[in-house]
């Protein structure tokens, strides 16, 4: 099976021009406006913000291995995980997928040139440089340590470090993602090539534009939440602090009316990938594609109708409760049904496990795990006792971490060879990929045990009886960390001294296949006409039945 | 007092056999639980019924999680490619299964959904006969403030079996009170007041903590709840009793900021009298009427121009910053122990 890869054909040389070797130096680079060069600009910019959250989060797990705290003191462990948590959610997560393959395959998957708007694609890139910046500068000159939810009044009020800057940095990075959602839904709806028909759009198009509605509708009101917040925090003006008149829990309903649709936008482009890559390794049509297209949306609309599960217990009414609580029930189910569709694809396929399937099934596995638990947390009665504990963090890192970054990495390994014309060594990958599953479980299962003990989270000390299940996650950590790292090596390597890829390595469908890898400039030499359904691989054709 | 392993203890027999079983587990099963604590003690009969859901949805997760799990492997291995030229079997869908796979997770949410709203909403309010006793969150600790006078800091004597509502506000950030033994918890914010109950059917000490980022101190937010035998708290609270109650408190500060000056018991028409007032609607000048609770008090106390009367001109000075969240609780209880003796005296 690992040998498959290598017996395809390769590509004659590496003479022809393509968008990367199409012109040379910094400012090539830096004023592109060809969306392929951008999404490798967000790249290299997340990785390293990337880096930074997973040093915090390195460090935090050092710090728990001692009821006492092994390292460093409360202050400082406060905002390892207000870092932690901004850099990762804002700096890495939000952006990961749409923006890096976003750019680079929405206008490959749909026979473009580019997206509708370059210049604007260039400017989002710099709005996230800016925004990276901020923050970086936030952590350099002392740190922040108000959590990634910037909760007043203390954060407004009574903390000490350098809340404008990591508020700044998130205000600004939001009109990247803004301007990107733009691009997208213009791009998606006015230049598909002739015969792109809306349902013979790959689903990762459809995840895409699912997110980029989030996008657009979700980020200005975190921006105005932030921009409150930071008015209050210079000038006491009584918006969300009570001691000058103001309301706490009305700055939690603003900021949840975005970040709980934010869960969507990082975990929906995952969506989208999966639903590639399965199809692609199954060698077969994707089972009920409509349905999954259409969860998307559902999932999208839902989104913003349950923020108020964040607020069981801060003193809502009982009826507040039960309609957010049935609500975010009600979003389980579409999610519920791509599981199954995802499963049942395999049914019946040709499988083959290459390193990106190998991710995509892990991210099954994974978000189902994620999903049911969240279950927990959408009843009110459980809800009332686990809310605020370890049991959310293992919660959502089964989603952002299992889900969102699993499916991120399978994306990356999956699209690699098109991104850069060459293959990377698929035994290594798989181990890492292997790695990454065992250390992600031991790490984050502990957790949902020590949170039904009753541990809270954000506590830099804790009560001696949770030591066990804490040890057991910082070991989970360790072999996590081991296996983010091997793919960084060997993805670095393959860039100089891997195979030469050939075009279409997998034997994929869709379009970016279709043409060379690393793609001209111009993606296509000619302009693409769609005339089928996609994955549409050779096999046994079975009528629709039902 | 040993606290750190008490709950530990306890957490012993009973958390071992519901997790052998619902595990299937052994005897290493409950050596293991032993090493590591599985579940949390359970101090409350609502404990009780929160964990028989909790455990119901830990048993529908494992069944999905073993069912997708399944397929997948079953799949992996009945369908991999064994040869290059081996062609899927192409299937667009069936719209039948889909429907299937929509109902049945939707009848699983539905059924949960009653269950967890149906515990809430019957555990939501406190029965009439509960002790009330008053928590102030304050930067890295809980004030305890007994209604009989006793203080407390980071701990909290009840009865056993006598239900206990907590009245609780914060005087600086936002805090969270929880007490895993109790499965219960709430955000205690400034600014207004939360309250949750419990009752106690357990004697022993259990965990309290903060669960709601605080700041530097957060996880040192944490204190000891003490359920005692009623007669053992009678001996604890009379051994507290060197405070005045919360009502002669709250009359020394009702003369000590002049609020007696103008709020006399005959109401000469500067004031409104306050007495008998706490629990009656009160109609406001702009013709609206609110039921007089704490919160109605806080908010007269700290802004009294927020609330106009019908017939008193704006006169009462703000006594925001001049009295602590602890006073504000003190000058409630005596305002509530004036309607109380008023109704007394005309039964």
């Amino acid at each position: 099976m690992s040998t498959a890869v290598a017996e395809l054909p390769t590509a004659p040389s590496e003479s022809r021009v393509n968008y990367l070797n199409a012109s040379y130096g910094i400012k090539s680079w830096l004023l592109t406006t060809d969306h392929k060069r951008i999404a490798l600009l967000y790249l290299v910019s997340i990785t390293f913000m990337f880096v930074v959250g997973g040093v915090a989060a390195t460090l935090m797990r050092i710090q728990l291995i001692e009821p006492t705290g092994a390292i460093v003191e409360p202050e400082v462990y406060n905002k390892l995980f207000s870092i932690h948590g901004i850099v990762m959610v804002f700096f890495f997560l939000v952006p990961s997928i749409p923006a890096v393959m976003g750019n680079f395959l929405i206008p490959m998957m749909i026979g473009a040139r580019d997206v509708a708007f370059p210049k604007l694609n260039l400017l989002s890139w710099y709005l996230y440089i800016t925004g990276s910046l901020c923050m970086l500068y936030a952590i350099a000159a002392g740190g922040v340590d108000t959590g990634w939810t910037f909760y007043p009044p203390y954060s407004s009020t009574y903390s000490h470090t350098h809340v404008i800057a990591a508020v700044t940095g998130v205000f600004i990075a939001g009109f990247s993602s803004i301007l990107t959602g733009l691009n997208f839904i213009v791009t998606i709806h006015k230049m598909r090539a002739p015969g792109m028909t809306w349902f013979r759009m790959p689903l990762f198009l459809w995840s895409m534009y699912a997110t980029s509605v989030i996008f657009i509708l979700g980020t200005p009101v975190i921006a105005i939440t932030l921009f409150l917040m930071a008015l209050e925090r210079l000038f006491h003006v009584g918006i969300f602090d009570p001691a000058v008149g103001g309301d706490p829990l009305l700055f939690q309903h603003l900021f949840w009316f975005y970040s709980h649709p934010a869960v969507y936008i990082m975990i929906l482009p995952g969506m989208g990938v999966i639903s590639e890559l399965i199809p692609c390794f199954a060698r077969k049509k994707i089972f009920g594609y409509k349905i999954v297209a259409y969860s998307s949306m559902a999932i999208a609309v839902l989104s913003f109708l349950v923020w108020g599960h964040h607020m069981f217990v801060t003193g809502q009414s009982i009826y507040t409760g039960l309609i957010f609580s049935v609500l975010s029930f009600a979003v389980a189910i579409p999610s519920a049904i791509k599981v199954f569709n995802w499963t049942a694809t395999l049914y019946k396929g040709s499988i083959s496990y290459n390193a990106p399937m190998l991710y995509a099934l892990g991210f099954i596995g994974l978000f189902t795990m994620g999903g049911l638990t969240g279950l927990f947390l959408a009843s009110l009665a459980t809800d009332v006792h686990l809310n605020g504990t370890y049991f959310i963090v293992a919660h959502f890192h089964y989603i952002m971490v299992g889900g969102a970054v699993m499916a991120y990495l399978g994306g990356i390994h999956y699209w690699w060879p098109k991104i850069t014309g060459r293959l990377y060594p698929d035994a290594w990958a798989r181990f890492a990929a292997l790695i990454i599953f065992v250390g992600f479980n031991l790490t984050f299962f502990p957790q949902f045990m020590l949170g039904y003990l009753g541990m809270p989270r954000r506590y830099a000390v804790y009560p001696p009886e949770f030591q066990v299940l804490n040890v057991m996650s910082s070991a989970g950590a360790t072999i996590l960390g081991v296996g983010y790292v091997i793919p960084l090596i060997y993805l670095i390597w393959s860039i100089k001294y891997g195979p030469i890829a050939g075009p279409n390595p997998w034997g994929a469908t869709g379009l970016e296949w279709q043409t060379p890898s690393p793609p001209p400039t111009e993606n296509f030499e000619e302009m693409p006409v769609v005339t089928e359904e996609p994955y549409n691989y050779p096999g046994t054709e079975v009528p629709v039945r039902g | 007092m040993d606290g750190g392993n008490l709950p530990r203890a306890r957490n012993g027999l009973r958390g071992q056999i519901m997790m052998s079983l619902a595990h299937g587990g052994t005897q290493s099963m409950a050596a293991l639980a032993a090493w590591i604590p599985l579940q949390p003690p359970t101090a409350s009969k609502i404990a009780g019924e929160v964990d028989e859901l909790y455990y119901f949805l830990t048993a529908v997760t494992l069944f999905f999680t073993a069912l997708i799990f399944g397929f997948i492997f079953y799949f992996m291995i009945k369908y991999r490619r064994r040869s290059e030229d081996q062609r899927a079997e192409q299937i667009h869908g069936n719209v039948l299964l889909e429907v299937v796979w929509t109902i049945i997770p939707t009848i699983i949410c539905a059924g949960i959904f009653i269950w967890a709203s149906y515990l809430y909403v019957r555990n939501a309010r406190p029965p009439a006969n509960s002790t009330e006793i008053f928590v102030i969150g304050k930067q890295w600790m809980w004030h305890i403030q007994h209604p009989e006078g006793p203080r407390e800091i980071d701990a909290l004597h009840i009865p056993v079996g006598q239900a206990v509502k907590l009245t609780m506000t914060s005087q600086d950030v936002i805090h969270g009170f929880f007490v895993p033994a109790f499965r219960m918890k709430k955000s205690v914010v400034p600014g207004m007041y939360n309250s949750i109950w419990f009752k106690p059917d357990k004697v022993g000490t259990f965990h309290l903590f903060c669960t709601e980022y605080c700041g530097a101190g957060h996880s040192k937010m944490i204190g000891w709840v003490y359920v005692m035998k009623p007669a053992d708290y009678a001996a604890w609270l009379a051994g507290q009793m060197r405070d005045q109650s919360m009502a002669q408190e709250g009359r020394l500060l009702f003369n000590r900021l002049g609020c007696a000056t103008c709020h006399v018991a005959n109401d000469t028409g500067t004031a409104p009298s306050l007495v008998g007032i706490y629990g009656k609607p009160e109609k406001l000048r702009d013709g609206s009427t609110r039921v007089v609770d704490e919160t109605l008090l806080r908010q007269a106390i700290i802004e009294p121009n927020s609330i106009l009367l019908p017939h008193y001109s704006p006169i009462m000075p703000t006594f925001k910053g001049q009295v602590t969240e602890e006073q504000i609780l003190q000058l409630m209880a005596y305002i509530k122990s004036l309607g109380a003796e008023e109704r007394t005296s005309t039964k």
